[in-house]
């Protein structure tokens, strides 16, 4: 990382480091651009490397294999009582995420992308000012803005010590008794690993259930698991207040209409998350965010001023890491002129809690909002082999299709593993798959992923493993 | 930029074919000055440029078949984006192998509620050919399961190529719909004498200079619709002579008569036209369709006549409508007008459609008779030979007499020859003895 110096020249200025900047720097130097990246942080990777997917997973990761070895005395083996280190655990997370922000910085500078360290703003159409680590400003050609997204603030009546999701990563304690407010993925997946960690943990969700967005009859599975683990969860629910007090806090929870007081030692707030696009001197460019706060862009990922283009959070759609990579290489790509579009059929939804929960495409919700004739395959995984070899039947893998076509059009899944099986699913609905096409091809015996097959041969009306449907 | 999307053409018309375009990508275009010829159903409509500007690029070559709603013209008025740097050559790399188009996408896209069947199905690589050739891949024929746009079926489509399954009418559609298991048919197949095994065609010039011309228009939708026809529908053929001594007697002094108005002269024509909707009411099969895919009749409690027609520009079939609440008369005057009109191609669309029997008069031209084709969906097709003096037995003794040669094809899969047989027969009583045209019909 260089500081800035007093004025550079660069062909594309790439504002942020996370998941869709670092990928649209590799893309663009890889297709002959002199590129530019300033991150403000000190270590490339983003939200997502530093304090998101990636600690996390490594937490659930080691908190999965605590639930295993619970699970084992079933399999006729006793880990005895499981000793936790937080130290151990922190070094591992932080090793796990070092490891791979060394290994981005490492891909950038092989590429010859030059890495600035600061805060860019927007002073003019091809000028950017880059404020902290050294002033200097950078012309551009192109730029590519991949600031991501923050947490939204705290609600009003919100005594400011609670945790932040990014907090809660660093497991400053295992509290006794945890609130987590918001049963979105974030407030499940870190609900799980304090739950796994020794915590009695509260959930608490404003909306009528848990993991919006996703199928009921999946998000029930996931629910199912969850109660056994959870202390209590509470949807309908709204943390109206949040007070510190001499042992820890005091939260007013209103539900019905009634609002009782609760005692906790820690409060885990994971309400959501909003776009980065304040203080980028976009009123400059001329670029108004929506009222989400979003940058529109078209199918290339251009903003209203063709030579600037927006990524990632901050521009509209699901704000997830696998959405900002694909669209960083389509704006790389357009920037160096070649053919490219965000024309995605699918981006898939990956929640890793346990069981874990996934699904791309259609949802069964949204067919019947859309008033869309559908079929539905479902297949439990108490019919295969491979889980239960593992133990694991707490799932299902459903396929939505057209009843006209046999076109795949949604793909929706729950149990262990499902966050790699859903790429399959990904790929079918972005090749045009038909069940058939699901059903001819081999899958592996005994694997999770002939969940993926039965569930198209279910669709089709020709299951193997479970009944046929009754003539 | 301004996209030009095919404006409505009227009259329910959803797509056209591309006759001439008057522009061509680089041109500069005045507004209003004629853009395109389009020709539908009904006419050749030109279609004026509503801005002017340069024209980036055209969609559809001559021939294409355009459909309202389609983009089928960019044109640079000056207004919104600025188009993208200049075109680059293609440089070895994985994933670009032409050079990019100027971007002249909608800079911000509004969101837009899902429609169903949209986009297409297609794997990403075909959906970077289309964009590569400057193919909308959802007006692309697909050739995949379940409607999937394969990578071959983008690139015959931006060549001008049939694709390997040519979109077609529901009509084409059921009749490709196979009627017995494929199995069965893969066993057919596999004899010496496979049933569909279309050689390709010879080089004739071998033998001796030929000239090509392009199956376009109107010739094309025959061609099309005779195929159907052929291949769908089982025909058999009816054949009578009418007497029509006494009606043409009649008709004669009955034109002399009415001389100086401005009605049309009576023709044979009406008089069939007539006698056809009596026998259509006496035998409602053929005033009927048959569903194949659903296995049934339907019987149309309406009788619409269509009339073939020689155009000059093609075969085309105005047609008379409720010919049972008409008079002769009133017959004659809209058969007069619905030909002129089509020699003068300005039908409406609304006349050439609705039909539920087709009569064919090729007779007028000569012949002794010919074995008409159905127009389909319809369920058959009456043809006029020539009415000519021939001698025939009458009592006992050879007269001359006036003979009407008529053949009435007809679709044996909901009809019988028996059938066909008191139809004709009663139509060919009529026309022998006017009177009872008069009485009973």
């Amino acid at each position: 990382m260089v500081m800035g110096s007093l004025a550079q020249e660069t062909e594309v200025a790439i504002i942020g480091g996370g998941p869709g900047g670092y990928i649209a720097a590799i893309r663009a130097a890889d297709l002959g651009k002199e590129v530019t990246l300033i991150e403000e942080r000190e270590s490339l990777g983003g939200v997502c490397l530093i304090e998101g997917c990636i600690p996390s997973k490594a937490l659930i990761n080691a908190v999965d294999l605590i639930e295993t070895a619970k699970r084992a005395k079933r399999f006729g083996l006793n880990f005895g009582e499981v000793q936790t280190d937080l130290d151990g655990l922190r070094r591992w997370t932080g090793s796990v995420v070092a490891a791979l922000t060394k290994g981005v910085a490492g891909l950038l500078e092989k590429r010859g992308v030059e890495v600035i360290k600061g805060r860019a703003r927007f002073v003019g159409p091809n000028e950017l000012a880059i404020e902290g680590g050294g002033v200097g400003t950078i012309n551009f050609k192109h730029a590519i803005i991949a600031t991501g997204s923050k947490l939204t603030e705290l609600p009003p009546g919100y005594d400011q010590s609670v945790w932040s999701s990014a907090d809660a990563l660093k497991l400053p304690e295992i509290p006794e008794k945890l609130l987590v407010v918001g049963g979105g993925y974030i407030g499940m997946e870190l609900g799980l690993v304090y739950a796994g960690l020794g915590s009695k943990v509260t959930m608490v969700e404003f909306f009528p259930s848990l993991l919006m967005g996703a199928d009921a009859d999946l998000v029930d599975v996931v629910v199912r698991s969850c109660k056994k683990r959870f202390a209590s969860i509470m949807v309908d629910s709204k943390v109206v207040g949040l007070g510190k007090t001499a042992i820890g806090f005091a939260a007013n929870i209103e539900h019905n209409g009634e609002t009782s007081t609760l005692e906790f030692d820690q409060v885990l707030v994971a309400i959501g998350r909003k776009p980065n696009t304040d203080n980028l001197g976009l009123e400059t460019i001329g670029i108004t965010p929506n009222e989400q706060g979003r940058i529109e862009v078209n199918t290339e990922n251009r903003t209203s001023v063709p030579h600037i283009f927006a990524i990632g959070d901050v521009a509209p759609g699901p704000m997830l890491a696998h959405k900002a990579s694909r669209e960083a290489k389509v704006a790389a790509e357009v920037i160096a002129e070649y053919n490219a579009e965000f024309d995605n059929r699918a981006i898939p939804a990956v929640v890793f809690t346990d069981p874990e929960l996934a699904w791309a495409g259609l949802t069964e919700r949204e067919a019947e909002e859309q008033g869309r004739k559908v079929n539905i395959g479902r297949f439990p995984l108490t019919a295969l082999g491979r889980a239960r070899t593992m133990g694991r039947t707490d799932g299902l893998v459903k396929i939505i299709s057209d009843p006209e076509t046999n076109l795949v059009l949604g793909v929706g899944m729950v149990g262990p593993h499902v966050s790699e099986l859903i790429a399959e699913g990904t790929l079918a609905l972005e090749m045009g798959a038909t069940l058939e096409d699901l059903m001819v091809t081999i899958h592996p015996h005994p694997t999770l992923s002939e969940a993926i097959m039965e569930a198209a041969e279910v669709a089709a009306g020709m299951p193997v493993h479970i009944n046929p449907p009754r003539k | 930029m301004y996209e030009f999307i095919l404006p409505d053409l009227g009259e329910g018309i959803h797509e056209g074919e591309v006759l001439k375009w008057h522009v061509e990508p680089g041109n500069t275009i005045v507004e209003d000055d004629p853009l395109v010829e389009i020709e539908t159903d009904k006419a050749a409509v030109t279609i004026p440029s509503p801005k002017g500007g340069k024209v980036i690029s055209t969609n559809g070559k001559v021939g294409d078949t355009v459909n309202v709603g389609e983009v089928i013209a960019v044109i640079d008025d000056g207004s919104g984006t600025a188009a993208a740097p200049a075109k680059k050559p293609a440089e070895a790399t994985p994933v670009k192998e032409t050079a990019k188009p100027t971007s002249d996408k909608k800079p911000v896209e509004p969101t837009v509620a899902p429609v169903i069947g949209r986009p297409v199905p297609a794997a990403p690589a075909t959906r970077r050919l289309a964009r590569e050739l400057g193919v909308d891949i959802n007006s692309v024929p697909a050739s995949g399961p379940g409607g999937r746009v394969t990578f071959d079926d983008v690139k015959n489509f931006a060549e001008g190529k049939p694709s390997a399954v040519p979109s077609g009418t529901p009509a084409e559609k059921a009749a490709k719909t196979p009627t017995a298991p494929e199995a069965e048919f893969a066993a057919h197949a596999a004899s010496t004498i496979p049933l569909l095994d279309i050689e390709p065609l010879p080089d004739f010039s071998v033998w001796g200079p030929v000239e090509k011309e392009q199956l376009r228009s109107i010739r094309r939708k025959v061609a099309r619709k005779m195929v159907t026809s052929m291949v769908l529908v089982p025909h058999v053929a009816h054949m009578d002579e009418a007497d029509v001594t006494l009606l043409e007697e009649f008709r004669r002094n009955e034109n002399e008569r009415r001389q100086g108005k401005s009605d049309a002269k009576l023709t044979l024509l009406a008089f069939v036209v007539k006698a056809v909707t009596a026998g259509l009411r006496a035998a409602p099969r053929f005033n009927a369709s048959l569903d194949a895919l659903k296995e049934e009749i339907i019987y149309k409690k309406f009788y619409n006549i269509g009339i073939a027609v020689d155009s000059g520009r093609g075969l085309i079939v105005p047609v008379v409508k409720n010919t049972d609440q008409k008079s002769i008369i009133e017959i004659a005057n809209d058969i007069r007008d619905l030909a002129t009109r089509a020699r003068e191609g300005t039908l409406e669309v609304s006349e050439m459609r609705g039909g539920t029997f087709t009569i064919t008069n090729i007779g007028v031209l000569g012949g002794t008779g010919m074995m008409p084709t159905i127009n389909y969906p319809e369920v058959a097709i009456l043809g006029m030979g020539g009415a000519t003096d021939k001698p025939v037995v009458r009592d006992g003794q050879i007269v001359i007499r006036k003979m009407l040669p008529l053949t009435m094809a007809f679709d044996h899969r909901i009809a019988d020859g028996a059938d066909a047989a008191r139809f004709v027969t009663e139509m060919v009583r009529q026309l022998s003895h006017p009177n009872m045209l008069l009485l009973e019909t």
